[in-house]
């Protein structure tokens, strides 16, 4: 199978390329070629980073060729700051909006004795019959590293608990954010990016 | 709940992993890819690689490294040891690396801390310190001084000075060794460890002195370490990351249990 992944200059592209390569995608890598979007099978947006990158996306056009996509029915990952930006936009960087795919806004964590960023394994606790999660239990570990979070909403598919609860996966028909990095949580991270190359649509554009 | 990570550090010379006192006696101890793969499957939480080759002609021989190792590797994995440019940092991203570990030229050129923060993150940049308590300062842990080119050259800076100005140019973390504790066995430096920790806000992680599970929980708790590193304490009593981490749960500290 083909995954095209957004490259929008925040950060380093290998270990997701390296794990999606890993489970025998074969992996496409554009910053800016609208053709590569329109013709997608699937799309990885990565993300590391600050919020404020992901203006290349609109610079681009690829935001516009996204959309389109995920309209299509096209399954969509977006990864950490990635998965943020498809919420309306995040506090840090106010001014930049994001794809709105989901309504609610990304903010920093609360001030509290807890360090921010949150960085280490924390667990999952998983919310729905999510298909993005399918298979992973309930308490299953998974590597973070940020210091903005989505809200938990109907859309969340796992919660976290760190300071608040935030909302570490979301999924809404064939768009999924995780806030972890899978590509860097062990077997557990490498289940669900399986889980994402596998997902079909099942007839609900 | 967020739990705290054993990292397992392999000191690498030539493309080979090394085991040694203070660079001393050192022994061939395996491949650096084999080595990383064993300690991911056992439980370690994220993998360091630490070049002590630091000549010109090793840095080809890094990177092979770093690729190979890097190739089925999925848990976070951090290299340092002669990384002194952004872009000696972008190359070793380029083959594989998640993080890189600045040490001696950041304390030549702080600015470097900027440079690879603003373009792969802050959580992709490692500040370590080498400190070693300094008994004439006022305080001497706070105060202890920061030390470059593997302990043996003073730079007259204080640890919680340099950590804090680390973090303002965007660190995403610390690596701490204490110098008095390192290689004795004898436990981490709690006080100079929690000194730290304090003082940022980015994650701190213990280095040098661990011989016994007591010492991990030990820095876990009073010295509120976010992690450690376990680097001889495999050679010596502790088979592997997943008997160290059972140890660990027993004794009430949050870890992640390898499935």
């Amino acid at each position: 199978m083909r995954v095209t992944v957004i490259d929008y200059k925040a950060g380093n592209l290998t270990s997701v390329l390296k794990a999606l390569r890993h489970l025998g995608a074969e992996t496409i890598v554009t910053d800016g070629d609208l053709a590569m979007v329109e013709a997608a099978e699937r799309i990885v947006l990565p993300g590391v980073g600050h919020f404020a990158a992901t203006e290349r996306l609109d610079a681009t056009g690829l935001t516009g060729a996204i959309r389109a996509a995920i309209a299509r029915g096209v399954p969509f990952l977006g990864i950490c700051v990635g998965m943020q930006w498809l919420y309306a936009g995040s506090s840090e960087a106010p001014r930049q909006p994001g794809l709105g795919y989901f309504s609610e806004k990304c903010a920093r964590f609360a001030e509290s004795s807890e360090k921010v960023p949150h960085v280490g394994w924390n667990s999952l606790e998983i919310r729905k019959g999510s298909r993005l999660l399918a298979g992973v239990e309930p308490g299953e570990f998974v590597y973070f590293t940020h210091s903005f979070k989505a809200p938990v909403t109907a859309d969340a598919a796992a919660v976290t608990q760190y300071i608040e609860p935030f909302a570490s996966a979301v999924e809404r028909g064939n768009v999924m954010g995780v806030q972890f990095h899978p590509e860097k949580s062990g077997a557990t991270g490498v289940k669900i990016l399986r889980n994402f190359l596998s997902w079909e649509a099942t007839g609900t554009k | 709940m967020i739990t705290k990570r054993i990292i397992a550090c392999l000191d690498v010379h030539d493309g080979r992993v090394v085991k040694g006192v203070k660079f001393v006696d050192i022994v061939d101890a395996g491949d650096p890819a084999t080595q990383a793969a064993r300690h991911a499957r056992e439980g370690a939480d994220e993998i360091v690689l630490l070049d002590i080759t630091a000549t010109h002609e090793g840095r080809a021989t890094l990177l092979d490294t770093v690729r190979r190792t890097a190739r089925e590797l999925f848990v976070p994995f951090c290299v340092g040891g002669g990384i002194r440019t952004a872009d000696d940092a972008a190359q070793v991203f380029d083959a594989g690396a998640d993080k890189v570990s600045v040490n001696s030229a950041a304390l030549a050129d702080p600015t470097l801390i900027d440079a690879i923060g603003r373009s792969f993150g802050a959580q992709a940049v490692v500040v370590a310190i080498d400190a070693k308590r300094d008994p004439k300062a006022a305080d001497p842990v706070r105060d202890a001084e920061v030390f470059v080119q593997g302990g043996r050259k003073p730079t007259g800076r204080r640890v919680v000075e340099w950590a804090r100005e680390a973090e303002q140019r965007g660190a995403g973390e610390i690596l701490l060794t204490s110098m008095d504790s390192d290689g004795t066995r004898a436990g981490f430096d709690c006080e100079l460890t929690a000194a730290v920790s304090e003082a940022v806000r980015i994650p701190v992680i213990a280095s040098g002195g661990a011989g016994t599970v007591k010492h991990f929980a030990d820095v876990f708790g009073r010295g509120k370490a976010d992690a450690a590193l376990a680097a001889s304490i495999f050679h010596f009593g502790v088979s592997s990351a997943r008997s160290l981490k059972e140890e660990l749960a027993k004794a009430g500290v949050s870890v992640r249990l390898p499935c």
